[in-house]
C-alpha cells in the first residue's frame, strides 16, 4: 500500500514539475466554447476556450503549493502547541488544551469563510494557503499533545532535567526526535486537509483571484453549467486529480500508520 | 454537594464549557468580518446605492450602519454631531451592540433580498439543513462503524477489499462525489432530479404530492453525503476494533467459547466510545463539507443560503449563516457530549469515586 501511495503521489508532483516542459502550458483562448477533447487538445477546452492539459497542470501546481504551505504551517504550529503543552503540564497545559478544543469545535470551515469573504480584493494563493494552516492547526496540537504528555514522565527526560537542561532543550533534543515519525503522519494528513480545504473554498467562490487551481476549475464548471450540459472534461479529470493526491496521501498514512502499529497489519 | 452526581457534574462541566466556546465564537463571528478594516456598508452601498435617489439612499446607508452597530445610537435613534453626520461608534460598543441584537434573535436585514430580515431566510432554510443532514451524519457513523467492526473482525478477503475502498470513498471531496453522481445518476442515467429540493412546479405544504417530490430530491444528496462518511467511518472504527481484538477480554471471551455475534457485540461496545468522540471532535468540519454539497445539489438549506450571500457580498446574511452554523455545530457536540457522559463507564466511575469521599 506503501508503495502505491508513493507512486501515485509522487506521480502527480512529476507531472506540476514535468508537465510545463512537454506540454506548451498557454492560458490563451487556443480554441471555441467547450470543444469536445480530441486531436491537439485531447482534455478538451473550457469554457472560455481555454486548453484544459495547461488548466489542469496549473491547477495541480496550486493544489500542492496551498497543500504544502498549509501543512507547514498546521504542523508546525500544532506541534509547537501541543508539544509544549503537554510537557509543560499545569495550568500552561489546561490553557493551551481549552484553546485547542475550542477551536476543534467552531467549524473551521466558517472561520474561512468569513476571513475569505473579508479580503475581497488581493485574495492569493498564498494568502489562503496560510489562511488554511492558521485554522487546521487544532488537529496536530491535540494529537500531538498527547504523545508528549505521555514522553514527558520517561526516565531519560527526568535525567535530563537533572543534568540542567532547560525547556527548550529538552524539548528539542529529547522530546522531538521521538515524536518525529508521528509529526510526519499528522503532516501528511494536514496536507491532504489542505488542498481539500483550498478545493472547498474556491468551490464556493472564495478561491484565489491569482492564478488556477483545481478548486476554480470545478467551481467555473459548476457556474457555467457543464454538469448539467454533461461537459464531462469540465469536471472528471480535476475531481479524479484531486481525489488521487488525496488517495495517495491517505495510503502513505495508513501504512506508516501499520509500521508503528503491528497489530494493523497481518 | 455535586460530587454525588458525577454525570450531573459532568454534563454542568461541559454546558459551562460549551456556553465559553459560545461566547468565543459569538467574538470570532464578530471580529473577523471587520478585520480588513474595511467598511461592509461601504461595500454593500457600492452596490445597492446605484439606481436610488440620494435620500433613499442616505436612509438605507443610515439602517445598516446602525444594524451594523458603527454608529452611537441613543433611544433608537442615531446620534448625529453638529452637520448632522452620524457620530461613529469604538469597537467595544459595537460588540455591545452586536451581543443585545443576537441575544433577542435578530441577525441584521440581508441585503439581497432587502427588506427580509436575515433571521427568515434561514428560517426558512434550516429545517431543509437539518433534514438532509441529520439522518446523513447519523446514518453514516452507524453503517460505518458496523462495516469497519466487520472488517476488523473478518479480516481477509472481505477487508482485503473493503478498506481500500472505504478509504478510496473518504478521499473524495464531499462536491467532487454530489458532481460525479448527479453526472452519472442525473445527466448520463437521468433516474434523479439534479437540483432543488423539491420540484420547481410544487408548493410546500403538507401534500402527498410535494412529499413525494422531496423524497425524490433527496436520494441524490444523501448518498453523497453518506457513503463518503461511511467510508471514514469504518475506517477509524476498522483500526479501533483491530486494536480491541489484541486485548485480553477479547482473547479471554474467545477462549470461553462464547459466541461470534456476542463477542462482536463486546467489540462493538468498547471501541463505539472513541469513534462517538471523533464523531463529536469531527462533527464541524462533516458540517462544513456536507454545506458545499448543498450548493452542487441547489439544495434550499442554508450551503445555498451561504452561497447567494457570498455572490452578492450580503455581509449580514453570510454572517448571520455562520452565526448558526456554528450553534447547530455547538448543540451537536453538546449531545454527543452528554451521550458519552451516559454511556462512559469511567464517568459513572467517578460516581463511586465521589461516594467514596
Amino acid at each position: 500500500m506503501f508503495v502505491i501511495g508513493i507512486a501515485l503521489f509522487f506521480g502527480t508532483i512529476l507531472i506540476a514539475l514535468v508537465g510545463p516542459v512537454i506540454f506548451t502550458i498557454t492560458m490563451e483562448r487556443v480554441g471555441p466554447q467547450y470543444a469536445p477533447p480530441g486531436g491537439r487538445y485531447f482534455l478538451g477546452l473550457n469554457d472560455l476556450g481555454q486548453d484544459y492539459i495547461s488548466l489542469l497542470i496549473r491547477g495541480l501546481q496550486s493544489s500542492l503549493y496551498v497543500g504544502f504551505l498549509a501543512g507547514i504551517i498546521a504542523t508546525t504550529l500544532g506541534t509547537l502547541i501541543g508539544i509544549y503543552g503537554g510537557f509543560k503540564g499545569g495550568w500552561v497545559d489546561d490553557f493551551l488544551n481549552m484553546v485547542t478544543n475550542l477551536f476543534i469545535v467552531i467549524p473551521s470551515f466558517v472561520i474561512l469563510i468569513l476571513i475569505s469573504s473579508s479580503f475581497k480584493e488581493g485574495r492569493s494563493l498564498t494568502l489562503i494557503g496560510i489562511i488554511i494552516g492558521m485554522t487546521a492547526w487544532t488537529w496536530s496540537a491535540r494529537s500531538v499533545r498527547a504523545q508528549s504528555s505521555a514522553l514527558k514522565s520517561k526516565d531519560h527526560i527526568a535525567l535530563a532535567k537533572m543534568n540542567g537542561a532547560n525547556t527548550l532543550k529538552v524539548l528539542l533534543v529529547h522530546i522531538l526526535p521521538y515524536l518525529f515519525s508521528y509529526v510526519f503522519m499528522v503532516f501528511i494528513l494536514q496536507v491532504a486537509s489542505g488542498i481539500l480545504s483550498e478545493a472547498a473554498i474556491s468551490m464556493i467562490g472564495l478561491g484565489p483571484l491569482d492564478t488556477v487551481s483545481l478548486g476554480t476549475i470545478l467551481n467555473q464548471a459548476k457556474n457555467t453549467g457543464a454538469l448539467g450540459d454533461g461537459v464531462w472534461w469540465a469536471f472528471i479529470p480535476a475531481s479524479v486529480i484531486i481525489t488521487v493526491i488525496v488517495f495517495a496521501l491517505y495510503l502513505i498514512n495508513t501504512s506508516m500508520e501499520g509500521v508503528f502499529n503491528p497489530r494493523l497489519r497481518k | 454537594m455535586l460530587k454525588k452526581y458525577p454525570t450531573l457534574r459532568y454534563i454542568l462541566q461541559r454546558a459551562g464549557w460549551y456556553f465559553l466556546t459560545f461566547i468565543v465564537a459569538v467574538a470570532i463571528n464578530f471580529l473577523l468580518p471587520r478585520l480588513g478594516n474595511n467598511n461592509p456598508v461601504d461595500i454593500i452601498m457600492g452596490k445597492a446605492g446605484s439606481g436610488l435617489s440620494t435620500e433613499d439612499a442616505r436612509q438605507k446607508e443610515e439602517k445598516y450602519l446602525q444594524e451594523f452597530g458603527l454608529v452611537k445610537v441613543s433611544n433608537g435613534a442615531i446620534v448625529r454631531d453638529a452637520e448632522g453626520k452620524p457620530i461613529k461608534a469604538s469597537k467595544i460598543e459595537q460588540f455591545g451592540n452586536y451581543l443585545k441584537m443576537c441575544s433577542v434573535g435578530d441577525l441584521g436585514t440581508s441585503f439581497q433580498k432587502y427588506p427580509k430580515k436575515v433571521i427568515d431566510v434561514i428560517k426558512e432554510a434550516l429545517p431543509w439543513t437539518i433534514a438532509l443532514q441529520l439522518p446523513t451524519i447519523l446514518f453514516g457513523w452507524i453503517i460505518g462503524n458496523i462495516l469497519g467492526a466487520l472488517a476488523a473482525y473478518r479480516r481477509g478477503v472481505f477487508d482485503k477489499i473493503f478498506f481500500p475502498g472505504a478509504l478510496l470513498l473518504s478521499s473524495f471531496p464531499f462536491f467532487v462525489f454530489g458532481m460525479l453522481l448527479v453526472y452519472y445518476f442525473s445527466v448520463v442515467i437521468p433516474w434523479f432530479p439534479s437540483m432543488g429540493g423539491y420540484a420547481n412546479d410544487l408548493v410546500p405544504s403538507f401534500s402527498f404530492a410535494f412529499f413525494q417530490s422531496v423524497g425524490y430530491h433527496y436520494v441524490l444528496p444523501f448518498f453523497s453525503i453518506f457513503l463518503i462518511l461511511a467510508g471514514g467511518q469504518a475506517i477509524g472504527m476498522r483500526s479501533m476494533g483491530i486494536y480491541e481484538l489484541g486485548t485480553d477480554y477479547i482473547k479471554y471471551a474467545k477462549w470461553l467459547g462464547l459466541k461470534e455475534n456476542k463477542v462482536l457485540a463486546y467489540l462493538f461496545r468498547n471501541a463505539m466510545l472513541p469513534q462517538l468522540t471523533g464523531l463529536a471532535l469531527s462533527l464541524g468540519n462533516m458540517v462544513g463539507g456536507a454545506l458545499i454539497t448543498e450548493m452542487i445539489f441547489s439544495y434550499p438549506g442554508l450551503g445555498m443560503a451561504i452561497l447567494t450571500a457570498i455572490q452578492n457580498n450580503d455581509y449580514p446574511m453570510i454572517q448571520g449563516c455562520t452565526l448558526l452554523i456554528t450553534i447547530c455545530v455547538l448543540i451537536a457536540n453538546f449531545t454527543v457530549d452528554i451521550m458519552i457522559g451516559f454511556f462512559d463507564p469511567r464517568v459513572k466511575a467517578g460516581l463511586q469515586i465521589g461516594k467514596g469521599k
